[in-house]
């Protein structure tokens, strides 16, 4: 596995590279990146994939200090200085959605496109209903069909090693440090993505108990160069559950 | 040996279980009737005071969103407390720091309480269970950090008093800490730390705080205890861990008779028997470790609860998280538990639950009280609080 740990801004950052072309950076959902995900190897045939697994998630570390999105943004601009890396394109999920947001506004001049995928990170409606449902509040064995167009695929535990099992329960302990309150979002973005006028694609699975296509088209609305679509069969993590259609997608958008 | 009467102050008048997913953190309020509410508050301040009457402490704690404990905010009821009573000490076991969001805020109450009664209280810091983290809106992650941090700034906030100092944490900050009134003790109330696990034991006994552990039966509690033990001794607080450092907590009722203590005993398996909890409540991600969480996953209980799932009195007596029956068997349970785990202290009594009436609950304290303290007192001396008080 093209897989290594790099020291960034005293962080241990698991990264994964592999494929060539021009460099794409992939931030993941709070499931972590699982290499094994068959978009993955169908996007390095045309990119050069670059995915970091945040800190705390995957064999990243997580220092005391970091316990926001942005945190995690600072860390990866600086990712981009060590690699050298002075613009480039993006598709970030769900809570890599946010941490994607949060270095846009940023640094809009260190992205070339972007691609948010279910992106968490904004409160668009009122104070007295959540944007989204409570994913701390809903039983475990609930949330796959929240997340999932068909909830057979989620990740069984039960045919996962330790070792992976213990990276998805880390996983998850991670998404409720970072998003916990205010819950899955920084009330400070909506102030600020109008700085962000690269060409963005706002996506999501059609069948996506969490992110809904108000929601979507609400957080598109804030960038003043952003356009939405649907994947069909697919939920919160589409990449997962229709590879082809997501990379297809994501690359017609990139590369036109 | 101190005994403390315990009660959750538990609202029992409840729909059919199968009717609702949760006794805890999402049972609609309406199913509380304040009237009802008024009348059982009286009741159970009564109670108290009836303990005081037969000489012994008393001990209150918090929950929140739960028919199981309305105390939500216990520091209000210890107020009134310390006006109800005039010598029992007054055990708040304990306040949830950790999902509290202002330590000096919490210094002052329990500071103020303190004065009101004259130096009877003795503070307890809980991290707090796991399903108080949804109803207290407060993140999972890091509670062990903030507990510890929220404590040592409590204390500081109680024993300086040469004005103001300032407070920059990693979860708290405060400036101007200056406050009044201080405490009535010197150089600030008893602490006491629960905690049912042996790693956070260890911890407490380093600190040299009272240690209290809950339902945790006779091997759960010895390995806490050993903890605490080990961490007083590798602190370089000698050998000896003095009783009054150590408490326990169980089920107890004790009547004349065996078939009224039976009786009351069956009624008090309500606190065990009506737990029921939605399971995304009872282990929310970061409340216990990563290799916990994938042992549970592989099949183990799951971790934040040790009650079983189905309890009779004897299985519970049996499982040292109850002492039940006539002055002789309560006397000759207790002893066993304390002969298991190495001695403790103090004896924590959960005294009350669910159905169990006013009229029973008091039998029960007045027996205790009558017929079981005094034996104990007897047989577990122990030096007095104040001469073994933490730093």
């Amino acid at each position: 596995m093209p897989v290594s740990i790099r020291k960034i801004a005293g962080i241990d950052l698991e990264l994964f590279e592999d494929g060539a072309g021009p460099p794409l950076l992939l931030l993941h959902p709070g499931r972590g990146f699982v290499a094994s995900d068959a978009y993955v190897a169908l996007l390095t045939k045309h990119r050069r994939l670059i995915a970091p697994s945040h800190p705390g998630f995957g064999n990243s570390s997580l220092p005391l200090w970091l316990d926001h999105p942005s945190d995690i943004a600072i860390v990866y601009l600086e990712l981009l200085d060590a690699l050298g890396l002075a613009r480039i394109d993006v598709i970030g999920g769900s809570i890599g959605g946010w941490i994607t947001a949060e270095m846009a506004c940023m640094a809009p001049e260190r992205f070339n496109k972007i691609v948010l995928v279910g992106p968490v990170g904004v409160k668009t409606g009122p104070s007295d209903k959540l944007d989204m449902p409570d994913v701390f509040a809903i039983a475990p064995d609930k949330l796959p069909t929240l997340l999932f167009h068909d909830p057979s695929k989620r990740r069984d535990p039960a045919s996962m090693s330790d070792d992976e099992l213990a990276i998805s329960v880390r996983n998850w302990e991670t998404v409720a440090l970072l998003a916990w309150e205010p819950y899955m979002h920084n009330p400070k973005l909506k102030q600020r993505l109008h700085r962000v006028k690269n060409p963005t694609l706002f996506l999501r699975g059609e069948s996506d108990g969490l992110i809904s296509a108000d929601y979507l088209a609400k957080y598109a609305a804030l960038l003043p160069n952003a356009t939405t679509a649907t994947i069909a069969a697919a939920g919160h993590v589409p990449e997962s559950e229709q590879p082809e259609a997501f990379v297809t997608k994501v690359l017609s958008f990139l590369e036109s | 040996m101190r005994a403390w009467h315990f009660s959750e102050n538990a609202y029992p008048y409840l729909p059919p279980a199968d009717s609702y997913e949760s006794i805890r953190v999402t049972l609609p309020n309406r199913n509380y009737d304040p009237r009802k509410g008024a009348e059982l508050y009286d009741r159970f301040l009564d109670e108290w005071c009836i303990a005081e009457d037969e000489g012994m402490e008393i001990m209150l704690n918090e929950h929140h969103q739960t028919a199981t404990c309305v105390d939500p905010a216990a520091p209000l009821v210890l107020a009134a407390l310390a006006r109800l009573t005039k010598k029992a000490r007054l055990l708040i076991l304990g306040n949830p720091i950790a999902n509290r969001r202002q330590p000096v805020r919490v210094a002052e109450e329990m500071a103020l309480v303190d004065v009101l009664s004259r130096g009877r209280v003795e503070v307890g810091f809980v991290r707090g269970v796991p399903y108080e983290i949804a109803a207290a809106n407060s993140n999972p992650v890091y509670t062990n950090e903030r507990h510890w941090e929220a404590l040592d700034l409590i204390i500081k906030a109680w024993t300086t008093h040469d004005g103001p100092f300032s407070h920059e944490g990693r979860f708290f900050h405060h400036r101007m800490i200056n406050i009044w009134p201080r405490p009535f003790q010197q150089p600030h109330p008893p602490v006491w730390v629960s905690t049912t696990s042996p790693s956070g034991a260890a911890r407490v006994g380093a600190r040299g705080f009272v240690q209290a552990t809950f339902l945790t039966g006779f091997d759960g509690t010895r390995a806490v205890f050993d903890a605490y033990r080990k961490g007083w001794h590798e602190a370089g607080r000698g050998n000896d861990v003095p009783l009054d450092r150590l408490a326990y907590a169980a089920l107890i009722y004790v009547a004349p008779s065996e078939r009224e203590a039976r009786a009351g005993a069956e009624k008090l398996l309500w606190y065990v028997t009506s737990n029921k909890i939605s399971p995304q409540f009872v282990n929310p991600p970061g409340y216990v470790p990563v290799p916990t969480v994938v042992k549970a996953l592989r099949g183990a209980s799951a971790p934040g609860s040790n009650f079983p799932k189905a309890v009779t009195v004897d299985s519970a007596i049996e499982r040292g998280i109850m002492f039940a029956g006539t002055p002789d068997q309560v006397h000759a349970q207790i002893k066993r538990m304390f002969d298991h785990v190495g001695g403790f202290g103090n004896l924590l009594i959960m005294g009350q639950a669910g159905f169990l009436e006013h009229d029973e609950t008091v039998l029960g304290i007045r027996t205790f009280g009558r017929e079981v303290y005094p034996r104990l007192k007897e047989e577990f001396r122990h030096p007095p609080a104040a001469a073994a008080r933490a730093s």
